[in-house]
């Protein structure tokens, strides 16, 4: 029981009498593995794509156009000269492989850096419109709102054609559209958290507004910080990669894998594997996140079950 | 619930101002719209004329107001690509749209819903497997390439169905499928997870202890109180699908709003595209709004905030 309560749920008493395969398979159960295994293999291939990557992922031999993957074993025997490629070569002769290792490097700074913003901005906004009601919270709620009440994508479209894509700029964006949500949690939280007594408190032996904020309110939000962000990770890099395939992404050539499968769009009869891994690694991402968001969810925070319906 | 009613369209009318306050200051940004017109025939005098005729010699503020008024009353300008009327460009592509969006929805509830109940009321079976199943995996597949996996398997593999443009039925199936496909998703959570609460509800219990036949229980009790959730989320719908049909007109070639909007914006075709951007903005509104006003008739709660 008491290992229950401290979320150790790899060996409780019941399971002592298990055999260790027994074991394994009740840790395979209650710890999200699958997830954490793709999602651990995605950051080795993000730092360290230039050394898994065979091939480098802009410079493409026009000669080796729309090549198979290496299990085509007729055409790699009817050209026996030729260099294997081991998920084939795009229209511009780019290695398919090498290019979504590279890809997971975009996504993953794309994601790391809007998320990191996002929540830093969205908590201190969060607990500001929280704490200090009133007039500071409708107005910092109000502008929440907007960011739900827009169209995001028609947004990007516009001012990435006006000011030119780059990945500051869709990182700008994706910032601007992806704080509100952390607000609003947070909000939410620290309305609950000012009517506490520790908080009374502070503010009767003179604590100022921004160590109450920091000592007293930040702490208490954490959890729910860390399922929002869980949670937010897998919406972020589709978000990111509906842009690049809209083509107002990361601009080209950059490997962003939702230009990927945009690239290989036209060629889809002939060469399906140009389309079809990046959109993988998109899929493959987004999923492996929201398993760990909802396993995160429910250890941490089992309230917040309604923020993913 | 009238203040309440109020407040909600007062805020909608403030975020279109916002909006096209946004999309002028961006059509400014991107350059002296005198600049897209001009060519080797041009003269300083006829472009210092062209100037005064479109008000450029005014103030910027004078200048949006004119700009607002005339696409408050649909005049956007003349599209600088097809040389015709910006909103008629416009609305001839709306009813492809609407079809496209029409599909998807009947595609999402078809599939959504009763696979959400079948999940729910067969918990824990294989039933209830493929729709927790499809749910999780539906919110992460991406629509562009779902689209493009489909092509593939139905068209190019299979040769069943078109795939592209528009035609005949047969070029509505894989476009529902790709809009509608995430949203089936979130209607088979949505409905699963109400069907679950009220199954386990006091009123189903006494049914039960009643004795009333379980199909009754189902279809009667429960299920007409879980679909509340389902359909105040069919509101949301109407906004997602709206910016889902951006990509999915893209991955099929589809002559709609969403394609309108991209061409445009690739065309540099500056009247087209506010008045596309406009107008989605206000679906967009409007859809919230609707949102916003059957949460509120269904929780009272709400009206209070």
């Amino acid at each position: 029981m008491a290992l229950a309560q401290e979320g150790i749920t790899e060996a409780p008493d019941l399971e002592l009498g298990r055999s260790r395969l027994g074991r394994w398979w009740v840790a395979f159960r209650n710890w999200p593995v699958i997830p954490i295994i793709i999602i651990g293999a995605l950051v080795a291939c993000a730092i360290f794509a230039p050394l898994i990557a065979n091939k480098d992922p802009y410079r493409g031999d026009l000669f080796y156009r729309n090549y198979p993957p290496f299990w085509y074993n007729e055409f790699y025997e009817a050209n026996p000269d030729d260099p294997r490629f081991i998920l084939g070569t795009g229209p511009q002769g780019r290695d398919v492989f090498s290019r979504v290792v590279y890809g997971a490097r975009i996504s993953m700074t794309v994601a790391a850096i809007v998320l990191t913003a996002g929540a830093v901005g969205g908590t201190v906004i969060g607990l500001v419109a929280g704490y200090f009601g009133g007039n500071v919270d409708e107005i910092l709620m109000r502008f929440a709102d907007l960011t739900f009440a827009v169209p995001f994508i028609l947004v990007a479209l516009v001012v990435v054609i006006v000011l030119g894509p780059s990945l500051t700029i869709i990182i700008v964006l994706l910032v601007a559209f992806s704080w509100a949500v952390f607000a609003r949690q947070v909000r939410g939280e620290a309305l609950v958290l000012r009517e506490q007594d520790y908080v009374s408190m502070a503010k009767v032996v003179g604590a100022s507004p921004v160590y109450i904020l920091y000592k007293h309110l930040l702490p208490g939000v954490f959890n729910t910080l860390m399922v929002v962000a869980s949670l937010r990770v897998g919406t972020l890099i589709l978000t990111e990669s509906v842009l690049s395939y809209l083509g107002v992404g990361v601009p080209p050539p950059t490997p962003a894998w939702g230009a990927m499968v945009s690239d290989g769009r036209d060629y889809i009869s002939s060469a399906w594997w140009v389309t079809f891994f990046p959109g993988l690694a998109i899929f493959l991402t987004v999923l492996a996140f929201n398993f760990l968001g909802d396993w995160l969810r429910d250890k941490l925070d089992p309230r917040l079950r309604q923020l993913a319906d | 619930m009238k203040v309440f009613i109020a407040r909600r369209f007062v805020y909608g009318l403030a975020v279109i101002l916002l909006v096209s306050f946004f999309i002028f200051a961006m059509s400014r940004m991107a350059g002296d719209p005198r600049d897209l017109y001009v060519d080797e025939y041009t003269t300083a005098e006829s472009y210092a004329a062209m100037g005064r005729a479109m008000g450029l010699d005014k103030p910027l503020v004078v200048q949006y107001l004119v700009w607002f008024g005339n696409a408050l009353t649909g005049d956007f300008g003349r599209s600088l690509f097809v040389r015709t009327s910006a909103l008629g460009v416009i609305t001839e592509r709306i009813p492809a749209t609407m079809q496209l969006t029409v599909g998807a929805f009947i595609f999402a509830l078809l599939t959504g819903i009763p696979l959400g109940v079948v999940s729910a009321v067969k918990r824990g079976t294989i039933w209830d497997y493929i729709g927790r199943t499809f749910a999780l995996y539906g919110q992460a597949l991406p629509a562009f390439w779902l689209g493009v996996m489909l092509i593939l398997i139905f068209s190019v593999e299979l040769g069943w169905l078109p795939t592209s443009k528009r035609g005949d039925w047969t070029h509505y199936v894989l476009p529902s499928v790709t809009l509608g496909w995430g949203s089936a998703a979130a209607f088979v959570r949505l409905t699963r997870s109400a069907m679950l609460e009220i199954l386990d509800s006091e009123f189903v219990k006494f049914a039960r202890a009643k004795g009333v036949a379980n199909q009754k229980i189902i279809w009667k009790h429960s299920f007409r109180n879980a679909l509340i959730a389902p359909l105040t989320f069919a509101g949301i719908l109407l906004a997602a699908f709206l910016t889902g049909a951006v990509v999915t007109e893209q991955v099929f070639a589809w002559p709609g709003l969403g394609r309108l909007a991209v061409t445009s914006v690739f065309n540099n075709d500056f009247p087209v595209m506010t008045g596309v951007v406009m107008m989605f903005a206000g679906f967009f509104v409007a859809a919230n709004f609707i949102v916003d006003m059957l949460y509120a008739l269904i929780d009272p709660r709400i009206r209070y905030e």
